[in-house]
């Protein structure tokens, strides 16, 4: 158990939506995860398909690099309807 | 020391004088700390603590129910029992997989309960002696954890945070099914209905025991507290769990074992005796009715389980080298 491999887990609740992280669990190989998984996080009908993914695989933003990492987005509000005046009386905009 | 459902007491207060900023902000904000941010070590051990002795709880919380899975008096309240059963089993996975989060190792943790460095919830040591005491578990000892736990679905951690609004979700089918199996005990024969009340008898004092040590001598809290760990006292969680509980205790038509309880217009709440401490303090000990049992079934189950974990490693590895052998074929007959 020591060296089995964590893996992530992701649920489609149901047909329409996206698969959502639910948690993680640890197995020897894909198949048992999906099985582990299908015990552990859809025991209430939680979802239609699940997904498995190496948690080594996963590559990540980092914390401390945040603030600079997303700040291009900062100071561009025009890039929200809300940023632009309509006149009075115009409809369907 | 000691880890009463998700309440950490017990263990000397662990303190910090070296709190990042950037942690120190988002606890001001109500924001939520996730694996990856900076965070006080003392914060990070207690909260590995916390989550572990939680998880552990869940597991051995196993083993006083899965006692009367083969006794269980009809198949449907065996199925019911068997899937309550394994809902713990589930329940001790989340937390382990929230524990991981901070860079422990789950195999380790299971060693740290196995060589008793590490604790679970007194609760589980008492032994279940009648059927009825399933239906007082259900009931007392997962209606304490829900109070208990409902708050810590908005712990300053994400990962245990998200874990405990899963288990909170699965909780209250456990506590419902207690209560149904005392309601039918408690209207049956007479027979059934004094094992009811035994079983309330035995139950409701070691239930009153889960919130741990009164405010005053509960060194933890205030720090939990400020670190967002933990929202409410235990006093005010045990006041909640009696006030939720004694109007349920009159639907049953059993009695509470505690002659003080009675309503208290001023206060807006429920009187009632006051608790056993020390008894708390002598199970957590290891005196308990159950300790040694415990144990050294859990530590029986986990070496009984080695040969399915090393046939599962087993299988995949030689699944994995049968792979590797089709690709290589494949890229020599491409060449």
């Amino acid at each position: 158990m020591r060296e089995w491999p964590l893996w992530e887990v992701f649920v489609r609740s149901r047909r329409g939506l996206s698969h959502v992280h639910v948690g993680s669990l640890h197995a020897p190989d894909a198949e048992m995860a999906l099985r582990n998984a299908r015990d552990l996080y859809t025991r209430r009908q939680e979802g239609v398909s699940l997904w498995v993914v190496p948690a080594a695989e996963i590559v990540a933003s980092t914390p401390d690099q945040g603030a600079a990492f997303f700040d291009p987005a900062d100071d561009k509000v025009y890039r929200h309807p809300t940023f632009y005046d309509v006149p009075e009386g115009v409809e369907h905009l | 020391m000691a880890s009463v459902y998700g309440n950490d007491f017990g263990a000397r207060a662990e303190t910090s004088s070296d709190e990042p900023q950037s942690f120190l902000d988002l606890l001001a904000g109500e924001g939520r700390v996730e694996p990856r941010d900076e965070m006080p070590d003392a914060y990070r051990r207690t909260l590995v603590r916390q989550i572990a002795q939680h998880a552990h709880s869940e597991i051995i919380g196993m083993q006083p129910e899965g006692n009367w899975i083969s006794r269980a008096p009809s198949l449907r309240r065996k199925a019911i029992l068997m899937a309550k059963v394994q809902d713990e089993a589930g329940h001790g996975l989340y937390l382990y997989a929230a524990a991981e989060t901070l860079g422990v190792d789950r195999a380790d943790l299971l060693d740290q309960l196995h060589d008793g460095r590490q604790k679970y919830s007194s609760i589980f040591n008492y032994p279940t002696l009648t059927w009825a005491d399933v239906g007082a578990i259900g009931w007392l000892v997962d209606g304490a954890a829900i109070v208990n736990q409902v708050p810590l679905c908005r712990c300053s951690y994400g990962p245990y945070a998200r874990a405990m609004v899963r288990v909170c979700k699965e909780e209250s089918f456990h506590q419902r099914q207690g209560f149904e199996i005392l309601h039918t005990l408690s209207h049956g024969t007479p027979a059934q209905r004094a094992m009811a009340q035994d079983a309330v008898d035995r139950y409701w004092w070691p239930s009153l025991m889960m919130f741990g040590p009164p405010d005053d001598d509960s060194p933890n809290s205030a720090q939990s507290m400020a670190w967002g760990i933990k929202r409410f006292s235990n006093d005010d969680l045990r006041q909640r769990f009696v006030d939720m509980t004694v109007p349920q205790a009159e639907a049953l038509g059993l009695t509470l074992p505690d002659p003080e309880i009675r309503w208290n217009e001023e206060r807006g709440h429920y009187d009632f005796g006051e608790v056993d401490f020390t008894e708390l303090f002598e199970v957590i000990k290891g005196h308990g009715p159950c300790n040694a049992q415990r144990m050294s079934h859990r530590v029986r189950a986990h070496e009984d389980g080695a040969w399915a974990r090393e046939a599962a490693s087993a299988y995949a590895q030689k699944q994995a080298q049968k792979q590797a052998e089709k690709q290589l074929v494949r890229t020599e007959g491409a060449a």
